[in-house]
Parts: structure tokens; sequence; C-alpha cells
């Protein structure tokens, strides 16, 4: 069988059984192991809640985190499978339905995000996998009648002598044991797949059509609806006229729900036709008078006032005072879409007391509560499906579901079975963007060369406040915000330092894009140290040496500066700028080479180095850091969502512009042999990519960079 | 409405439907061919991308009607096996991660590699410009094509 999981032969055969089976898991002691029996056989291992065997040596693994691209499909069973030993080709993986086994180990809530999960699950799954081994070698030492001290584990086989058993064989006997509380974990000069570059084992499926994300659900007698969404943040349906919809072709219904009007249809086309052709009347709200530019006038006059304390030392006033060189700036940075490639999807079918979802999505437990409690049900009475995710970046992660939310309000308005589409220009207007920050910095630089005294005021929304996730703010801080500035590592070496954040509302959903704060954060910091390191006449690796004692921040920097050749002349014509920044418990530095051509930026090279501890699949690491370089570099060039009278004035992607095959540079990575605590690969590769490129370009033209994306004045020498 | 026959991956396929409905919602939400993608609905992604006689299109804007008896090949023609060499070279160079653009991409890269059986990386992006990959797996998709074109000068050896 292939290893790929959502066939779709075997989704729709196969799909509701299954996930039932999963979620009978959940309430059962592990000891009970009864998921077997839901799956048509008793023969089943059940260890825990992360994997089973079967008869025929498939080892199945559960996701409690959901693949996205960033390839946990393939790491986490990497965890399970070393300790497990089983044989690698027989590792089936899905994605868990929502569940207390599967609850974030740091969060506590099912979740996948923030770069955690390789880090947060490296013990967990781990364990799974030795438990599992424990079990099956005491089976096979019962069935050899020898002691379980003679009996070893290979490739998903147990052999004690001339004795051999395989796993599928003892799976039943296995079952019957206790399971044991305390095992012992390999070490690592053991390791058969830990560190080795290992193969992804979803690119099969997701190379001949056959994998299956939320999009590609589909069920006889499932209709598909398409919303009217209110053309401005905030605004609501008053009143519609179906009459025209309702004449098309396909078209089956049209219900109101809370943000918009939905139209449901035999197919996509009929219900976009259908959307067309309505005649909808919007109590607008205060969304409409806004715009951001003046949204940057008010947030600047904001930033000359005392914003909420974040991070402080000495006293800044007076040491500003003291110095007679400074630095002023200003930095501006724009709402951005995550715009993954699928379009948000999500399948609702309400049957009596019980509703079954389908979806991608990366806060399931969340997204099941949500539709219970719209639906008036227990939430273990909402079965949800995960899916295959064509991209997440964060969009897939709304504390609101708020596209769960809406498929239920369809699925509950209409009493239909329906698979909820967005167009893309829902997707580019629909909000949850990463929120547009206004940075007003202060540095007076010391007779030395060195910043002395650093005030920097932050001033953007709040992505936590108003929602479940608001306990992460503390003493008024939402760290989401901040952070990157407000942990700077440059800041232990300032000794007069005040760093204050504003969160103002304005009407734009906001949320966490690829990287978060660090998206702007890093953009400041490793910009203003490289106009330091101008002003004092020193290399810009340089005076980062001067500057940071955080043997990490060092290694990369040091790490990227040997690989980038940095101190190599560069051809006539090409410049380079570098930067280095900590996040998600990872230290990236990257160096980026460009040139300019009667205004046209061409990124030739950029390379980079990580140190995120142990890298788990070094091959996943690599990819991950190609990821976000490309994706950093695509808000650096183009990304940017404007309003104006409350509207997007985006749509798509001719004018919500995505990097292309001929814009991509050559990309290098080094991962740094590290010993240190894990961190995540995720979304680190992305912070350091705009600064070294704003920092190339100071070289190139000796202009400074102060808004993103960049502006065709930028491209021109001073 | 309208009928009209199509020749999909060698098949013969007979739908009812509006002359203006895309191809690639024919073939989605028609026929229930789901490996082909919808991204953006406007030709800017190419998600979408599929053969019409060979040649690379995007079905999001293709109308029905305009399809006539031209022969259409999408992902599931190309191989349900991933035993053609693009797709060989997709896999051995790691290429997906997501995975919603990909099949989009090799339908891409299978005509250039059709048209073109030494494309330079001018070519490559001169062919692959127009299909986005959020993602960022281009690197790797301009070494699979690469690949796969040294490939298809071997003879056909498993070497995965």
């Amino acid at each position: 069988m292939s290893q790929s999981t959502y066939t779709r032969r075997r989704f729709l055969k196969t799909g509701s059984t299954v996930t039932g089976g999963l979620l009978l898991s959940f309430f059962i002691p592990a000891s009970a192991k009864r998921l077997g029996e839901k799956a048509g056989s008793n023969s089943t291992f059940v260890p825990n809640a992360y994997l089973n065997i079967t008869p025929d040596n498939n080892v199945k693994i559960m996701l409690a985190h959901v693949e996205m691209g960033q390839g946990v499909w393939t790491t986490l069973p990497m965890l399970i499978a070393e300790e497990l030993d089983c044989d690698w080709n027989k590792v089936i993986v899905e994605h868990a339905g929502p569940g207390e086994p599967y609850k974030h180990t740091a969060y506590g809530l099912q979740i996948t995000g923030g770069s955690t999960s390789t880090w947060s699950e490296f013990d967990r799954y781990r364990q799974a996998g030795a438990t599992a081994k424990a079990m099956l070698l005491e089976a096979a030492a019962k069935q050899f009648n020898v002691p379980v001290s003679s009996c070893r584990a290979e490739k998903g086989f147990v052999i004690a002598g001339d004795k051999r058993a395989s796993y599928g064989e003892l799976a039943e006997a296995a079952g019957k044991l206790t399971v044991p509380t305390n095992v012992t974990l390999k070490d690592k000069k053991d390791w058969l797949l830990l560190g080795k570059p290992t193969k992804r084992l979803d690119a099969k499926a997701k190379s001949n059509g056959a994998a299956q994300f939320g999009m590609d659900v589909h069920f006889p007698g499932m209709l598909i609806a398409v919303v009217a969404h209110a053309p401005v943040f905030g605004a609501t349906p008053q009143s519609f006229d179906a009459t025209a919809a309702k004449a098309i072709t396909g078209v089956r219904d049209v219900v109101k729900i809370p943000t918009g009007v939905a139209v449901i249809a035999d197919h996509f086309w009929a219900a976009k036709k259908g959307r067309d052709a309505l005649k909808i009347t919007w109590n607008m709200g205060p969304g409409e008078n806004f715009s951001t530019a003046s949204q940057f006038d008010s947030y600047r006059k904001l930033a000359e006032t005392k914003g909420t304390p974040a991070a402080q030392a000495g006293n800044v006033t007076d040491a500003l005072a003291k110095t007679t060189k400074q630095i002023k700036a200003e930095y501006i940075f724009p709402y951005l879409a995550h715009a993954p490639m699928e379009p948000l999807n999500c399948t609702v079918k309400v049957s009596g007391n019980s509703c079954e979802i389908w979806t991608g999505t990366q806060m399931p437990g969340v997204d099941q509560a949500t539709a219970a409690s719209i639906l008036g049900l227990k939430p273990e009475q909402v079965k949800l499906n995960i899916l295959f995710l064509g991209g997440g970046f964060g969009r897939r992660a709304t504390p609101t579901s708020d596209f769960v939310s809406e498929a239920v309000q369809v699925a509950k308005a209409s009493g239909k079975f329906i698979k909820l589409v967005w167009s893309r220009e829902d997707d580019i207007r629909g909000g949850y963007y990463r929120p547009a920050f206004l940075h007003a910095v202060q540095i007076g630089i010391g007779e030395n060369g060195l910043p002395a005294a650093w005030k920097h005021t932050l001033v953007g929304q709040s992505i936590v406040a108003g929602t479940p996730f608001q306990g992460m703010i503390k003493n008024g801080i939402d760290p989401t915000s901040a952070e990157g500035v407000m942990d700077s590592p440059y800041l232990e070496s300032i000794p007069d330092h005040a760093i204050e954040l504003h969160s103002p509302k304005a009407p734009p959903t906001v949320l966490w894009w690829r990287s978060v704060g660090h998206t702007h954060t890093a953009f400041v910091m490793e910009t203003l140290i490289d106009e330091l390191a101008t002003a004092a006449g020193k290399d810009p690796v340089a005076y980062r040496r001067d500057l940071l004692k955080s043997k990490r921040h060092l290694g990369v920097l040091e790490l990227v500066a040997d690989k980038s050749g940095w101190n190599k002349p560069l051809p006539a014509g090409r410049f380079r700028g570098i930067a280095v920044h900590e996040s998600f418990g990872s230290y990236v530095s990257q160096v980026a080479e460009i040139s300019l051509d009667n205004g046209h930026l061409k990124v030739h090279r950029v390379v980079c180095a990580i140190d995120c501890g142990l890298a788990v699949n070094p091959e996943g690491v690599r990819a991950q850091m190609e990821s976000g370089i490309i994706y950093g570099l695509t808000a650096v060039l183009y990304g940017e969502i404007s309003l104006n009278n409350g509207r997007v004035q985006q749509r798509n992607f001719h004018d919500y512009k995505i990097l292309r095959m001929n814009e991509t540079p050559q990309i290098e990575v080094y991962i740094a042999d590290s010993t240190e605590k894990m961190g995540g690969a995720g979304e680190p590769g992305v912070p350091p990519l705009a600064p070294a490129i704003a920092n190339a370009l100071f070289a190139a033209t000796g202009k400074r960079v102060r808004k993103l994306p960049l502006q065709a004045a930028d491209l021109m020498k001073a | 409405m309208a009928s009209y026959k199509l020749s999909i991956n060698g098949g013969s396929y007979a739908v009812e439907a509006d002359p203006k409905m895309p191809l690639l919602w024919v073939l989605r939400d028609l026929l229930n061919l789901t490996g082909t993608k919808y991204g953006c609905g406007m030709a800017q992604c190419g998600a979408c991308t599929v053969h019409l006689n060979g040649n690379a299109i995007r079905s999001c804007s293709m109308p029905i009607s305009a399809v006539g008896n031209q022969k259409i090949t999408t992902i599931e023609g190309i191989s349900s096996d991933n035993s053609h060499v693009v797709q060989q070279a997709w896999i051995a160079e790691q290429v997906p991660q997501c995975g919603y653009c990909q099949t989009g991409q090799i339908m891409s890269a299978v005509a250039l590699l059709k048209r073109n059986a030494n494309p330079t990386d001018r070519d490559i992006d001169m062919a692959m410009q127009g299909n986005i990959c959020r993602c960022g797996t281009y690197p790797r998709i301009r070494k699979a094509i690469h690949k796969a074109a040294a490939m298809m000068k071997q003879p056909p050896a498993k070497s995965f």
C-alpha cells in the first residue's frame, strides 16, 4: 500500500471508520487498546495514541501536528521509527483528529505553529516508539521462551539467536501486555535515522495528484458554497436580493450567515456565478472610513506618546542627551496576506446530533469546539478530519476558527452538506493579515562607536488581544508584537534602553504570519546595526562581533561569513548584505548578494547558516530555509495589502505578487553541527532575509530602506 | 447548458455544462479529477495547468466550449505510479513541500521537456515562471527539471 494517507479511494472507503476508531482511542486507557476492533481487526497492536501495528507489519503513525509543507509528515514518524526500530518502508502516516493525547506538549492546545512541532514532540514521540518496542520485545521473549535481554529489535523484527518474528506476527500478543511506564531511550550514538537526511514520506503522493487536500474532498450529494463577503471589515449583510442568483442553473440555495451571503450550488462555477449575481445591502459600520495611508499618520503620532514598557534599562532620556551622534529612524511595514496556494475551504455535514468536518487546519481542537458551540453540540459530537494543508504560514491557525465557523454557519443555515470554497479574492481580501507596524527609533552613539542609548517605540495591532490567546499578553505587552526587539541580544550591550509598545485597534483582522513579530523587528534591528557599523566605519560582521555576546548568534554569523566569502571581493556591480537573527529558538544568519541594473534588483545568491540544535531531518531543515528565504523575498519585493475607504486594494496574484522561478536566487544552506537546545525550522529562515537585502541595497545605493516593500526609489543610487 | 464529449487521459467523458464553465471546474467538480488545482482563477498561478494536445494551458481560463476534440492530459494521465521521469526527478530532488501547486508545476515541466529535451536555466525560467509556489520550492524544481532531462538521456533504470 502507498505510504501516502488519503488516496481518494481509501479516503472515501475508510475515512470515517478510521477516524471513528481514532476518536474512540482518546477515551480509553491505552492498556485497553481496542482501536483495532473498530478498524475491523482485533489483532492490531495499539500501545498508545501515536501508533499502531497491524498483522501485515504496517506501522501506522498518528500525527498530533499537521503537514502544511514543513515536513512533520516525515520528521515525527522518524522519532517513533528510531525508537521502534521498525521498517521505515512500512510506515503509514495519518493526521490525528482532535483529542487529548494530541495536545501540544508546551501549549496545552492542539495546534501546529510557532515552529515547535519537532522539538515539542521529540520526547513524546520517541517515548511512544520505545514503549511499543519494549512490548514487542517482551511478547517475543515469551514466544521464544527466552529472557527479554537476549532479544533485539531490527527493522521490524525481533531476533533472538536463530529465532525471528516480525512485528506484525507479534502484534496481537504484544497488545495483551501491560504498557510499561518506564522505558529507556536510545543513546544518540545509536541513532539510525535521527540527524540523517531523510526523504519525505509525502513526496510520492504529492507528485501524482493523489495527495488529498481539503479542497479535494468530494462526496456524492455534497454541494459547493461560495460566500459573498463584506466589502469592508466589520460590515454585516442587511438585506439581499437573490432572484438573479437563483435563476442560474446549478444554484440550489442562497442563505444569509453572519459573515455574508452564501450561494450554494452543484459546483464552484455555478456558485461563483450566483455570487456575482447577488444584490446585497450592507451595514457598513466604521470600517468604511479606514485607509492605510492615514493609519500610518495616526501611528506616527502615537509613537510620539508614552507607550507600554516592554524592556527597559538605565535612563534612556539622559543617556540620549549625553550623546552627540544620533540616528533617528522611522520604519513602516504594511499588512501582509499569507496567500497559501490552496484557498481556504471546509466541508461540513450536519446530521441530527452530530457533525462531521473535513478541512486543513492548524488548530483542530479550537475548530472542533467552535463548530460544536455554533451547532449547540458537545465537542465530541463533532468529528473533524484533517487533510493535507496546501500551505498554512499561520493563516490556517485562526483563534476565531474563521473559515471553519463560516462553513458550519452555511451548513446550519441551509441544512445542506456543503464544501465552503473561498476564491483567491476572498483570501487576499479576507483579512487575518500580518499587522501593519510602525517603528520609531532613536539611537545615541557612544564615543566607541557602539550604541549607548536606544529608544524604540513600536505601534501595531495586537494579534492575540480579544482572542482565546489573550493570556499571552503580560504586563500589557503582546510578545508577538515586540519579539525580536524587546529580547534583542544587542540590548545587553546597551546600558540605557527603553522599548515601548502601542497596540491600537484597527478594522482589519490580524494574525500570525510566518515568523510573526520577527517579520518586522528583525528588519529594524538588523538594518540599524548595519547603519551603526557604517557610522563607526566598521565592517558589519566585525561590528556585530563587538556587540554580540551570544555564542549561537556568533556561531552562525561566522559560519555564514565564511561560506559566503564575506572577506573576499565581489565582482564589479555586485553588492552584499548580512543579517543575523534568532527566532523560535533557532539562530539564522544570511548573506544576500545583489546587483542593480537600471532600477531593477536582481538577487543572485543567498547564503544561509542555521543553528537549530539537533536537526532531526537535515534535509527538512534545508528545505525550510530555502522556503523561508523565498517567502521573505516575496515580502521584500512585493508584499503589501493596502486599504482605501475600508476596501482592500489588492485581489489576486496579479496585484498581490508572489516571487516566481525567474526571480529566485541561488540558495546555499549550512546547518551548524550543534548540540544546543533544539529550535524550530519552519519560520526562522524568514526574518534575516529582508534586512540582508536592505543592507546589500545600502552597499549598492548608499540609501537606507525604511519601508517595505521596496519602492522604486530604493533601487536608484543616492 | 450544452453537451460535450471530452478526451481526457486517453478516455472519453460526456458532460453537460455551461459553455463558459472553465475546464478546471469541469475536471474537478464534474469529473472528480482533483489532481488539477484551483489557485487563482485568472491564469496567474499555474496550479490548474493541464495539457491540450501536449501544450501546457491554464484550465481555469479555458472555457469548456473552446476545448473541442483536443486531447486533454491531466496529472492523473502523466502516471499514477510516479513512473514518469519528471515525477521520479521530483521525488529524487524532494521538491514538494505543501504540494498543492506541484501537479501544475509537473505539468508545465513535462510540456517543457517535451519540446526542449535540454533546457537551460533561462529556458526553465521562461517555461516555469507562470507557476507560483508559495512554499518556494523553485530551486528544487529547477534541479529536478535538469535531472529529468539527464534521466531522459539514460536508459530507464529504477534509481530509488
